[in-house]
């Protein structure tokens, strides 16, 4: 099955059909929430609280027996969720850094984690097959129930987000503002963090334990290129997400031995280059262009400043002088005579160059708040 | 126990060792989280290289995929630079897609790779007894051994020859520059030997588990004392703590040697943050009881040496002008009395010389707000060793 018949098939296949709305929907969760932990500079909490939920999943296995997917995910979202303050508190209690206390929790879950799945593959239980699906991520395994919670959790905190939306924003840009003005900080930032987890544990059925956070941070990266505004920037994290979900399980269905996580990941990794690369403000091409223009825009103006030195010894500024006399040092090249030709700042006859009156004005108006500044 | 026994051992508490000294760096420089970058975007350079070499423990494909580590750093950096996202976006937007990349080329490739995701994940420390070393007919023991100890030699000549630097470029990266160290150098020093050093254990433990063999002695270390060397041998010791214990958890419940270690380095940190005698929890606690008896005593005293009339000296009415609680009230007052600060005549309570001495130079202090005088001023008068 190639590309072209997975999407002709969309829409007659019940089974495509719904992992697709699946991965669409838990993309738009995921840039959606992820914006906010871009810009809390939380941005590797997602790694952290994905692979903290991972003894949660094995736990919950170990405990109920069954592999019903809500048990495993509410196991995970409670050992999320007790990784997530632990960080919290090593950070409030001890002298151990952000980062280090998310690497801590990071890997002692993982690994305690990873110590229980291969506890659990050693069990005499025909029924443990297929928990390390959670660890890539198969986006096969979505049932319509699964697709179900996906969008009651997008509509619940899409809900939530748009109650509080004024406090979060105000959160995002000016916590000590938010806390001065008599906003309840703590509760926002537990409502925010535990909105984050709960897209997390969404997301390891789908992209897996490793690669969630990527998930969570690509889309939202890529948004945030394209504008300031808050608003814009989550809806645009909404669609690259969706995109990339979508596009994601899209060409890893249509490939053997493709697992969705990883081919979800680079799709949002691709979103993210061509943003860093093409968008319109921030974007590095732009900067570039922009530097160029204004290289060209200040070599015009230093010739025509040279230009207006030489006239401002001559009685006449219209007199002309020789080309020759103009060189690179000054800005000057062919392209910037013609420039200054077209702009009708000088008069070109032959080999030689004047200063017509407007161009004189304009040079004169570049002294302008210098003089100013030497009348004060 | 039998050889492989030994060996499986050995080789983990080596790679432990090894993981321990950088780690001590990382965990001081605020870096801790580019340990996790490196592990997972290793993971192309280690299937680059293994198509290349067709050898796991080839040295040129630890050379390789070290390579990879160090261009993680480059390219988080370059992100950093162009300023179009945080310091933290940049390392999380980098290694998922670098690792997804490693993980699809493995999966493409999965007949002509003897390497599994399982093994990425976890390592495959039970198996590296049965890889040898053979030099002509001599077994010189397993491959791996041989690899992550010429490593841990690497990375402890290097540690004991720029310890100095190390230590300047970290605590004082302005002193260091002005004295002419160059930190920039170090900086990647420091990457380089962190990129090899997870390159050997990766095989031994996998892409997650030999950030927590990193963070977490250095951590547990960094909240039990403040002198680097200390700091250095202690997380050398939980670490071989920890290959130690490890290795038998994981035997008896026959599960992953790395996860078991991981988890005993869990435990091992949990204590610590809980009990440590200066940074942990409980302690942290017990200072805070302790701040603000001191803080109740002061104010006490103070308010003794303000109020001339009797009757506001009496044991009875202080509960209710300083508004406290009977209980309080008396433990403020035994300790006061335990510490010869006041006399107590006919329930009036007078300061004494002691106190009289102790108020005025703690408004002295009140009033300068000298940041280290009240450490003094607790030990001049004997304060709370009654």
């Amino acid at each position: 099955m190639n590309i072209t018949e997975y999407f002709s098939m969309l829409f007659t296949d019940y089974t495509l059909g719904v992992i697709t709305l699946g991965t669409a929907v838990l993309g738009a969760v995921c840039g959606m929430l992820g914006s906010f932990a871009v810009l809390r500079r939380q941005s590797l909490l997602g790694d952290a609280i994905s692979h903290a939920a991972l003894p949660g999943i094995a736990l919950a296995f170990l405990l109920t027996g069954t592999k019903q997917t809500h048990f495993l995910l509410l196991g995970a979202l409670i050992s999320g969720l007790l990784g997530t303050f632990w960080i919290k508190s090593i950070v409030k209690k001890t002298r151990l850094k952000n980062d280090t206390a998310l690497g801590l929790i990071l890997s002692l879950f993982f690994g305690f984690g990873m110590l229980l799945l291969t506890f659990i593959q050693k069990l005499p239980n025909a029924n443990q097959a297929g928990l390390d699906k959670y660890l890539f991520g198969q986006a096969a395994t979505l049932m319509v129930q699964d697709v179900y919670v996906m969008i009651g959790v997008t509509g619940v905190s899409l809900f939530f987000l748009l109650l509080f939306w004024k406090e979060l924003k105000l959160l995002l840009f000016d916590p000590d503002y938010t806390l001065t003005l008599g906003f309840n900080t703590r509760f926002l930032d537990i409502l925010i963090t535990s909105f984050i987890v709960l897209a997390i544990v969404l997301g390891l059925q789908t992209v897996g334990v490793v690669l969630m956070s990527a998930m969570l941070l690509a889309p939202a990266a890529a948004a945030r290129q394209w504008t300031n505004r808050l608003s814009v920037m989550i809806f645009l994290a909404a669609i690259f997400g969706a995109f990339s979900g979508v596009l994601g399980t899209a060409i890893s269905a249509s490939q053997n031995n493709l697992s969705t996580g990883p081919v979800i990941v680079l799709v949002a990794a691709v979103f993210v280059l061509l943003s860093f690369v093409f968008a319109p403000q921030r974007g590095l091409l732009a900067r570039r262009i922009r530097f160029y223009r204004n290289r060209k825009e200040l070599n015009l103006r230093k010739t025509l400043s040279v230009m207006y030195h030489i006239a401002q010894n001559h009685k006449d500024i219209s007199h002309p002088h020789a080309i020759k006399i103009l060189n690179n040092f000054h800005g000057y090249t062919r392209k910037t005579l013609n420039k200054l030709e077209e702009k009708n700042w000088v008069e070109i006859r032959g080999n030689q160059w004047s200063l017509t009156a407007k161009g004189y004005q304009e040079a004169e108006n570049f002294y302008k708040p210098n003089e100013a500044i030497q009348d004060i | 126990m039998s050889t492989a026994q030994i060996e499986i051992q050995l080789i983990a508490a080596l790679a432990a060792m090894a993981c321990a000294i950088p780690g001590v760096f990382l965990v001081l420089r605020k870096m801790a989280m580019i340990s996790d970058a490196i592990s997972h975007s290793i993971l192309p350079g280690l299937v680059v290289g293994f198509f290349i070499t067709q050898d796991l423990n080839s040295p040129w494909l630890i050379l390789l995929a070290a390579v990879t580590g160090v261009l993680t750093v480059v390219l988080v950096e370059f992100i950093q630079k162009t300023r179009l996202v945080k310091e933290d976006t940049a390392i999380g937007l980098v290694f998922p897609a670098l690792f997804s990349v490693g993980v699809i080329l493995i999966a493409q490739n999965a007949n002509d790779v003897h390497l599994d995701i399982d093994a990425v994940l976890l390592g495959e420390l039970a198996f590296a007894p049965f890889d040898r070393l053979l030099v002509g007919n001599l077994d010189l023991g397993p491959k791996s051994l041989w690899v992550i100890g010429s490593i841990l030699l690497l990375s402890l000549s290097l540690l004991i020859l720029f310890f100095k630097e190390l230590k300047m470029s970290t605590f004082d990266k302005g002193l260091a520059t002005s004295l002419g160290f160059s930190p920039l150098l170090i900086h990647y020093g420091l990457m380089s030997v962190s990129s090899v050093t997870i390159v050997g254990a990766f095989d031994a433990v996998g892409a997650v588990l030999v950030v927590a063999l990193i963070i977490a002695p250095a951590a547990t270390a960094y909240l039990l004392t403040n002198s680097l060397k200390k700091m250095l041998v202690l997380s050398l010791l939980f670490g071989v703590f920890s290959a130690l214990v490890g290795y038998w958890l994981a035997h008896w419940l026959d599960a992953s040697i790395a996860g078991s270690m991981t988890s005993v380095l869990g435990v091992l940190f949990l204590l610590v943050f809980l009990f440590a005698p200066k940074q942990g929890v409980i302690s942290a606690i017990f200072k805070e009881k302790q701040q603000r008896k001191e803080v109740s005593l002061l104010v006490f005293l103070l308010h003794l040496q303000n109020h001339e009339d009797p009757r506001e000296r009496h044991v009875n009415h202080l509960q209710e002008h300083i508004n406290w609680h009977r209980i309080q009230a008396k433990t403020v007052v035994d300790l006061a009395q335990k510490n010869n600060l006041i006399e107590i005549e006919n329930q009036v309570i007078n300061l004494s010389e002691k106190g009289l001495q102790f108020t005025e130079e703690a408004l002295k202090y009140i009033t300068t707000n000298k940041p280290t005088a009240i450490e003094d001023l607790k030990n001049k008068f004997f304060l709370f060793r009654g």
